[in-house]
């Protein structure tokens, strides 16, 4: 018998608060809900500024990746609204590629997000954001797995008319990072750091509701995946469908581009791990632990 | 053009002051031309795009408590290891003496790993600036500790590869002494056709190790320097010699002691193969290595003794070319066993092939002096043929060994 099966072993992330760390931290917990104001409509306007720059991001701890962000953090802000708000999003490319912004929604044509920005200029993106649920946005220019894969992502919320329940609300996004340029990523993550909420468990209080919106940006790789121990959770897949019957399940899966909202609710004191059900992409950053008090 | 040339009546008249001052102008210059380009650069964009760093895995040693990993930044820069990955997975490491290395500075890293015995594994160091460097296990297995026994052990193989088979092809020397002069050039010509694949395998098997030798140290470089200065330097220690002894042809027993010592820097080179598989866990690799070159390596002999074959030897003599020829596979076993290093190995192989082509010289320069006196073609049919067998007969053998 190898004496060496016994030894102890893994990856600990340590305690050290990372520029990194911050960064998901800040992801995590922070809504955009833009500056708002009433049109003479009777519309709610929301006006959001997002800049592109070239930034570098520690994805991992003492790891820094050249990155291409919405201000400054990948992913960029969480932009947050109510159905029927007109959005005005200001977008000033402050980078050196032609860049732009694709929102996933309903809405005219030519707010898509597919003619680029060019560096130093600025776009005003202008709709009415509809439908309510989970949407996501991200740079469209060509090519466009560069463009995504170095950052330029984020999500966007739109809450229905009727407020959902009250709950303690988190964003994550799922993504990768591929450092070698092999079309493979190194390292995975939610909110662009490894291990984040391992480090730093996600404190939620027991019997409280927990709300996740969740996405995957993940480029290179098919699918991701969202798994919970020791508990189950609802899930609404984008979370536009009021008809729709939740998943109750532990674990879901989510393409690129692919969102929902995850509605937990913690029985009892404890740490629950949450992680990709890739066994590599978890061991490979994208872990983490609710703590319920 | 006959204007270029010294006049030896020329003296300068300066002061030898002067003289010793036309010596330096140029260096001053160079040294004022260095430090200009130092201080305001070349005029092209100084900073590189990308960050250079090149960190080279030169040892992964298996312990029961998981990998020790030598690596060694032979990049311009310093590097700063932020995280080690193993098969996919962010894994825990200590460093040994820190995780940032100074140019041309050597670390240890620590990795308990629970690796599965007989499988492969891949560790991946990951630096502050995200370039990744990668170290493969091919076969998991415990580093041979060193100890009197695998010491001892290691020496047999080496006596298997070596010693033996020289020893067994010189059991032919009675039989070939029977050979008229045609017969022994034809044989001499055989040697030169084993020995001519062993050139080409031995500089083949340098390239293979030069591949893993750190880029600054240039190891293809290397082969080709040993190789031409060996040669070179052989040659001249020979025309050293030969001015002070016999004028006219090579006795055939320095010869063979030329081959035997060309040929024992060869198995040197082969030792070195056979007790690196060991280290890294290929057993079976290392046990078909050495039935391969046991058998390979009978041809040896044979060469050897033929250069003898006008000659009385005595039995003193044959030992001494057995050892000579045979023991350095010992030796090769035990630093590839023990210590192998990439970048002695690949200047190792090209000695070895700069020392056999030099001994093909010698003996082709033997067998055309022969042919001139006697008034025999020197590229006959026989000679030709015994140099096309040699040739076959390594090629063949060499399937045990190749794969």
């Amino acid at each position: 018998m190898d004496n060496h099966m016994g030894m102890q072993h893994g990856y600990d992330p340590g305690t050290e608060v990372t520029k990194g760390l911050k960064m998901a931290r800040k992801i995590l917990t922070e809504f955009d809900y833009g500056k708002v104001s009433k049109r003479s409509d009777g519309k709610t306007l929301r006006e959001f500024e997002i800049v592109s720059y070239e930034t570098e991001i520690e994805i991992a701890r003492g790891v820094k990746f050249p990155g291409w962000t919405f201000n400054g953090t990948i992913p960029g802000p969480t932009l947050r609204c109510t159905e029927g708000d007109i959005i005005s999003v200001k977008f000033t490319n402050g980078a050196s590629h032609p860049h732009s912004i694709h929102f996933h929604g309903i809405h005219p044509t030519n707010m898509d997000g597919l003619d680029p920005i060019m560096p130093g200029q600025s776009f005003t993106y202008e709709f009415e954001a509809k439908p309510h649920g989970m949407q996501v946005y991200h740079c469209h220019v060509f090519p466009l797995a560069r463009h995504i894969h170095k950052g330029l992502y984020g999500n966007l919320i739109i809450d229905p008319k009727k407020p959902r329940a009250k709950a303690k609300e988190f964003n994550m996004v799922m993504n990768g990072f591929d450092l070698d340029l092999d079309g493979e990523n190194e390292v995975y993550a939610v909110n662009g750091y490894a291990f984040a909420y391992q480090q730093e468990p996600i404190k939620v209080k027991v019997g409280e509701l927990v709300r996740i919106y969740l996405s995957n940006f993940t480029e290179f790789d098919l699918i991701n995946s969202f798994h919970l121990h020791a508990n189950y959770f609802h899930y609404y897949a984008t979370g536009s469908d009021p008809e729709a019957r939740p998943q109750y399940t532990d674990t879901i899966m989510q393409c690129q581009g692919e969102r929902g909202i995850l509605e937990i609710t913690f029985p009892a004191p404890g740490r629950y791990m949450f992680h990709a059900h890739q066994s590599e992409f978890a061991e490979l950053g994208w872990m983490g632990f609710f703590l319920a008090e | 053009m006959a204007q270029i040339q010294t006049n030896a009546n020329y003296q300068p008249k300066d002061s030898k002051l002067k003289w010793i001052g036309f010596g330096l102008i140029p260096i001053i210059l160079l040294i004022c031309i260095v430090t200009l380009i130092a201080l305001f650069g070349t005029g092209i964009k100084n900073e590189s795009v990308a960050p250079i760093e090149i960190l080279n895995v030169e040892k992964i040693t298996i312990t029961d408590a998981g990998f020790e990993v030598k690596i060694f930044n032979s990049g311009p820069e310093q590097i700063e290891i932020a995280q080690v990955l193993v098969d996919d997975s962010f894994w825990n490491a200590s460093f040994d003496p820190a995780s940032s290395l100074d140019r041309f500075e050597n670390a240890t890293v620590y990795i308990p790993y629970p690796w599965v015995e007989g499988d492969p594994h891949e560790i991946k160091f990951i630096t502050t600036n995200g370039l990744l460097f990668t170290g493969e296990v091919e076969v998991a297995t415990k580093t041979p500790v060193l100890t009197t026994n695998v010491f001892l052990q290691y020496a047999l193989i080496g006596f298997y590869v070596g010693i033996v088979p020289v020893s067994l092809g010189m059991l032919w020397y009675p039989f070939m002494r029977r050979f008229s002069t045609r017969g022994i050039h034809a044989v001499l010509a055989f040697t030169v056709g084993l020995l001519f694949f062993l050139v080409i395998d031995t500089v083949e098997e340098g390239f293979e190790i030069a591949a893993e030798v750190p880029g600054v140290f240039q190891g293809s470089g290397l082969v080709w320097f040993g190789l031409v200065l060996s040669f070179l330097f052989l040659i001249a220690v020979d025309q050293a010699n030969q001015r002070k002894t016999n004028p006219h042809i090579d006795s055939g027993k320095r010869v063979s002691y030329k081959l035997a010592t060309g040929i024992g820097l060869h198995n040197l080179g082969e030792g070195l193969a056979i007790g690196a598989a060991f280290a890294v866990g290929e057993a079976a690799l290392g046990t078909f290595l050495v039935i391969g070159f046991t058998l390979h390596n009978i041809t040896e002999g044979v060469g050897i003794a033929a250069p003898l074959l006008r000659e009385r030897p005595t039995f003193k003599t044959f030992v001494s070319l057995v050892a000579v020829a045979g023991t350095p596979a010992i030796l090769g076993t035990w630093i590839g066993g023990f210590i192998f290093n990439p970048t002695l190995s690949a200047l190792f192989f090209g000695i070895g092939a700069g020392a056999i082509l030099q001994v093909i010289f010698v003996i082709c320069k033997m067998i055309w002096k022969e042919s001139q006196s006697n008034k025999y073609p020197l590229v006959s049919w026989l000679n030709f043929s015994g140099l096309t067998l040699g040739i076959l007969l390594m090629y063949v053998t060499a399937f045990l060994v190749k794969f």
